[in-house]
């Protein structure tokens, strides 16, 4: 049989981003699948070298508009880490509000790329529709839509009044009764189901195997959240993995679905217990020494390995994005589907390539 | 500060790395920084029920590092990464992009290397 090699990207209309595939083909069936990256790689590890470590906050945020204040949240616990900074429970409140409502906004518009994807307009005009409410609650909240900058070492730099907690609740409340009112139209739709019921299927060992993060190990059945390292305030708040077993592409957008929902019921817990109190600690001196944090971004897990030499510098900051982890499952998932599939299956693992080519 | 870390060494690596696959660690990433004196440190970290492992290698830049990539399929594109910003060599790549996962051809500086030196991309 003929094998034919087709270029899958760097631009491709399902791509907001560039990655290349090169596919090998057989008829209309993926053989093998092999990554190119590099496209659009900004090498901001390397700015650590000339940007201090309060500066280096800004940095991280722009490895990703999407999770940009998860990311600063992760980097920020482990100079605290390093510097053994207490940070006020209020800040910590704070971080998981935002960080939630970031999960959320993230979520909402992958929903909508993946209707997309598979030619669903309408679908995904809804949920960019519904994120819209997030977004608003972010720039009146951090004065940003996407970049917020409210994290910094030590706690937070805004704070919410209770007039803007009362607003921030009746937003989500609204947001979610939206998002309910769609889950018929994207979990048993008969369009949906056909192009993702069983395409791009990732055994839960599979996933185990090939190091799988996120929503993507979550869709295989691994009940791993990085959320249940109590990190923020986490361990205030009740907290269970969302999981689903069957590792395929509608899985994978189950479980997204799910923890969109579950993101509001964070929320509303967060800002029931939010105490009051300082938002942030006083933070005197450098870093010296060196620390791995771990969160959970809404791809999955992000980890930070940070060593400071007791200057203003860092020797090291190494970010280790869900993206980059999920690559390799990807080349699992795609070979032995139809042509037609691959842009429903390499969306089914939410994609970032800003995140991978930090 | 890091909990959970094993030294290891050069000759010892791929069995540690074994060991933790056949423990049913899952494979998280590696993390190199370069220590100076043409040395880095590299650490492979694994994680099992939200516990990580850490397994620390301090490598000579210039000398082949076994990779895992045969035993833990997902280090091949951190190894291919770290080949490209430290000039590392991972002997037994199951995928090599040959320093060019990243970098164009053009490319003849080390990134993440202060003491930044002129090389020759490998063909």
């Amino acid at each position: 049989m003929a094998r034919t090699i087709i270029p899958f990207g760097p631009q491709h209309p399902v791509l907001p981003e560039p990655l290349h595939v090169k596919l090998v083909v057989e008829d209309e069936i993926v053989q093998e699948a092999i990554p190119a990256l590099g496209y659009v790689h900004r090498g901001l590890e390397k700015l650590a070298e000339i940007r201090d470590y309060h500066q280096m906050i800004q940095i991280v945020e722009r490895v990703c508009g999407i999770c940009s204040n998860i990311h600063s949240m992760c980097y920020c616990q482990g100079i605290e880490e390093i510097m053994g900074v207490e940070v006020p429970d209020r800040a910590k409140y704070l971080r998981t509000i935002w960080s939630e409502l970031h999960r959320m906004h993230s979520h909402l518009l992958w929903l909508g790329l993946f209707a997309d994807a598979f030619g669903f307009e309408a679908l995904f005009m809804q949920f960019w529709r519904i994120r819209e409410r997030i977004m608003d609650i972010n720039e009146a909240t951090t004065g940003s839509r996407v970049i917020t900058s409210v994290n910094v070492v030590g706690g937070v730099r805004q704070d919410l009044t209770p007039e803007m907690c009362s607003w921030i609740l009746s937003e989500v409340n609204t947001a979610e009764k939206e998002i309910k009112g769609l889950q018929n139209t994207i979990l048993n739709d008969y369009t949906v189901c056909t192009r993702t019921k069983g395409v791009g299927v990732l055994t839960k060992e599979q996933a185990y195997d090939l190091g799988a993060a996120g929503p993507t190990l979550r869709g295989s059945g691994v009940a791993s959240d990085m959320r249940l390292l109590k990190y923020a305030a986490f361990d205030k708040i009740d907290f269970e993995p969302v999981v689903e077993n069957d590792g395929d592409c509608y899985a994978r957008s189950t479980v997204r679905f799910r923890e969109t929902l579950q993101s509001a019921e964070l929320v509303r817990q967060a800002l029931a217990g939010l105490p009051q109190g300082e938002i942030a600690t006083k933070v005197k001196g450098n870093p010296e020494g060196e620390v791995i944090t771990r969160v959970e971004q809404p791809r999955g897990e992000c980890l930070y390995y940070i060593k400071g030499n007791g200057s203003k510098y860092l020797d090291r900051v190494r970010i280790r994005t869900p993206t980059f982890a999920n690559i390799p499952p990807l080349l699992a998932m795609l070979p032995h589907c139809e042509l037609a599939d691959v842009p429903v299956i390499i969306l089914s693992i939410d994609p970032c390539i800003s995140c991978t080519e930090r | 500060m890091i909990e959970n870390q094993i030294e290891i060494t050069l000759e010892s690596l791929v069995g540690e790395v074994s060991k933790m696959k056949s423990a049913g660690q899952r494979f998280v990433t590696l993390s190199c920084t370069n220590i100076g004196e043409g040395k880095v440190d590299i650490i492979y970290h694994f994680d099992k029920d939200e516990v990580l492992t850490n397994l620390r290698l301090t490598a000579d830049i210039d000398k082949p590092i076994p990779s895992v990539s045969g035993i833990y399929f997902a280090a091949l594109l951190v190894e291919n990464e770290l080949q490209d910003q430290f000039a590392l060599t991972f002997e037994g790549l199951v995928l090599d992009y040959g320093r060019k996962l990243y970098l164009d051809d053009e490319i003849t500086i080390i990134p993440m290397c202060n003491n930044t030196k002129a090389m020759t991309p490998k063909k």
